[in-house]
């Protein structure tokens, strides 16, 4: 211990959200007594520093403001002003009927098409939706879960369609659908056919798109629903780790698709614990691959990210604020070295964002590479004290979440009996009991509030009616349009294929082409797994 | 009202799956002392209703962050009426735009807690509200 770092009486004791006691000073010492520096280099195992030698300045991170909202036509064009506008992936958001499996005319979907995302039915919709999109150029990232399996089908029959050769082509899908039971909520059929289906994608993937990441195993939202930075990442991590154990169950060598998984990371709360978060994760999955696989490729154990957001930290009130906590956000992840960048715009705590709103968080990101020198030198906070510290402690708490995670069974059955959704969301509780005493500060919101009853002025985006209304017609139009034949057999091999237990991505694949609906093919699959249904909960008070 | 217990009913309608607000609030009114249902994530306006009658809910909260509760709200106020429930306490939270507050409150929810809301506010709104 050192005497000068030690805090004193006087001052009151802060703790970071991960449960690290945060000292006023850190020295040589702090780092030492941590476990010391990590002294191999970027793009060498561990990875602690970055899993490329150069990072930044062989190439920035891609910027990939998550999009998409009415129909293929318009997400279209507001892809090519994007695009236009310098951004260098694409990062695809779908309506909540897509999400869920439905088509836009079922009664389920009434008031919900287009509204958060852009609707999809068919192969129809995604051919409009990437036209005149170079696939090879600009990657393009599926935010889509419960329905991934056969979104990821026709993502890959558009651009085969389109001559792209698939041994090629990149590209990312979600397809994280555990955390979807922990948040964010688009599952579809039970927490075991569905994780069947993610060991379906990235067995096909690996045979037929070896290039493209079928899953991006998101901490993101289980942050968002309430846990700890430290938490996001063990039980990230954990997720992971269930679909590389059903992989390897296909038969698939580890070295086949482990490079393949990538992470999605949240970006709000304190930087430096963000940091040193990105830091102790890249360390930690590298061991995971590495040492406990056994992986023989070193870009096996890449723990390749976007770090995006973070919503949880954007406010309603005085919403201009959140575009300065976007740029904070955007350094954490930058300092951090992710791969690409996402994101929220000041707008979003009301509705999906402007284009000007969009427009903004492309610009914050941009002047990080263009005037800030964050694409300088790679990871320029290494060596610092602080820094170092915290990624060796922060990397014990991975692991203490991990371990948790073991200790309730796993977290396929932590999941399935809900215990780690009510951990979170009692954090969550927490949290927010915190921010109505004022013992966790929000600008804006519990100190330095508006005085006056001046209300936020926000241009928000307007719900379309209209496009809502054309997508309803344009999906009957192709029912009445293709081949209701070959569509009823390949929808009958979809269905003997999932009950024989087979991977039905071909089977997929061949609805697609034939323009199964959405509906139509996630209907199917739920003739054979059942849908999910939460249970509904019941607290009586006591006595 | 002293020896009833007041029971609330927290429900997720449509296919919105943000459910972080929703089980805050849960939290908040279970250590308040109410009795505490929660419907779970995509129930049918029919199936909140039927839970509502079923449980006996003196207070019917609906969450909605997709931007769907004008459309969603309509359809449960249709069912409640028709099931009886219009003596009930008829509470939304969620994502509501400053213009479309008043319209919930015409269509009888009486309570509308926008995003940012605090949980203690909607607590004593019920404790002042339940007849």
């Amino acid at each position: 211990m050192n005497d000068r770092s030690r805090p004193t009486s006087k001052i009151r004791p802060v703790f970071n959200e991960s449960g690290i006691e945060i000292k006023p000073l850190y020295t040589l010492d702090d780092v030492i007594a941590s476990g010391g520096i990590d002294r191999s280099g970027p793009g060498e195992a561990p990875f602690t520093r970055g899993i490329h030698s150069l990072m930044y300045r062989h190439r920035p991170f891609t910027m990939r403001q998550y999009t998409g909202f009415a129909n293929a036509a318009d997400t279209n064009e507001r892809f090519k002003y994007l695009i236009a506008n310098g951004q260098t992936g694409l990062n695809v958001a779908f309506d909540l009927a897509t999400q869920c499996g439905y088509d836009s005319d079922a009664p389920e979907a009434a008031g919900e098409v287009g509204r958060v995302g852009m609707a999809i039915d068919t192969l129809r919709d995604f051919e409009i939706a990437f036209d005149g999109i170079d696939l090879d150029a600009i990657t393009v990232s599926l935010t889509i879960n419960g329905a991934a399996a056969s979104l990821i089908a026709m993502f890959l029959a558009m651009a085969e369609k389109r001559g792209y050769d698939l041994s090629r082509l990149r590209g990312t899908a979600q397809n994280d659908i555990l955390k979807e039971f922990i948040g964010r909520g688009t599952w579809i059929y039970p927490v075991e056919p569905s994780v069947k289906l993610v060991a379906d994608t990235i067995e096909y993937c690996a045979k037929v798109a070896p290039k493209y990441s079928p899953v991006s195993v998101c901490g993101y939202h289980i942050r968002e629903s309430g846990a700890s930075p430290a938490e996001e990442m063990g039980y990230a991590f954990a997720i992971a780790k269930a679909y590389t154990d059903r992989a390897l169950a296909r038969g698939l060598d580890i070295d086949e698709f482990a490079g393949r998984l990538s992470f999605n990371f949240n970006i709000f709360g304190n930087l430096f614990e963000q940091v040193a978060k990105f830091r102790a994760g890249r360390r930690r999955w590298s061991k995971i691959i590495l040492d406990e696989y056994g992986a023989k490729r070193p870009e096996s154990g890449w723990m390749r990210m976007i770090a995006g957001g973070g919503g949880f930290g954007l406010t309603i009130e005085q919403p201009e604020n959140n575009i300065m906590r976007g740029a904070y956000y955007a350094l954490a992840a930058a300092l951090g070295g992710a791969q690409t960048m996402a994101l929220c715009c000041y707008d979003e705590a009301y509705t999906i964002p402007t284009p000007k709103a969009q427009r903004l968080s492309l610009r914050t990101m941009q002047m990080l590479i263009e005037e800030i020198g964050l694409t300088d030198t790679v990871d320029p906070l290494g060596g610092s004290y602080y820094v170092e510290t915290l990624t060796n402690q922060t990397e014990q708490k991975i692991i203490e979440a991990m371990e948790w995670v073991d200790a309730q069974g796993g977290i396929v059955k932590a999941v399935s009996d809900g215990v780690i959704q009510a951990k979170v969301s009692d954090y969550a509780y927490q949290r927010q009991r915190a921010l109505e005493t004022g013992e966790l500060r929000k600008v804006g919101v519990n100190c330095y509030e508006d005085t006056d009853d001046e209300k936020p002025q926000v241009d928000l985006h307007g719900y379309d009616e209209i496009g809502a209304r054309k997508q309803i017609e344009n999906v009957r139009k192709i029912r009445a349009e293709r081949s209701n034949a070959a569509v009823e057999r390949a929808l009958k091999a979809l269905r003997a294929d999932a009950e024989a237990g087979r991977n039905v991505m071909p089977a997929l694949v061949e609805a697609v082409k034939a323009y199964a609906t959405v509906g139509e093919m996630n209907g199917a699959l739920v003739d054979v797994y059942g849908r999910f249904r939460e249970p509904t909960q019941l607290w009586r008070r006591a006595g | 009202m002293s020896d009833h217990q007041i029971k609330v009913l927290v429900a997720k309608p449509g296919l919105d799956g943000h459910d972080v607000g929703a089980k805050v609030v849960v939290h908040a009114l279970i250590d308040a002392g109410f009795d505490v249902v929660y419907t779970g994530l995509r129930q049918t306006p029919e199936a909140i209703v039927d839970a509502a009658v079923k449980q006996g809910a003196d207070v019917i909260g609906l969450s909605i962050l997709s931007g769907t509760h004008l459309p969603l709200c309509r359809r449960v106020r249709d069912l409640m009426m028709e099931k009886g429930l219009h003596d009930k306490l008829w509470l939304v939270g969620g994502n509501i735009p400053e213009e479309d507050r008043m319209v919930l409150r015409q269509l009888g929810f009486r309570g509308v807690f926008p995003t940012g809301s605090l949980t203690g506010d909607i607590v004593s709104f019920i404790q002042e509200n339940v007849k």
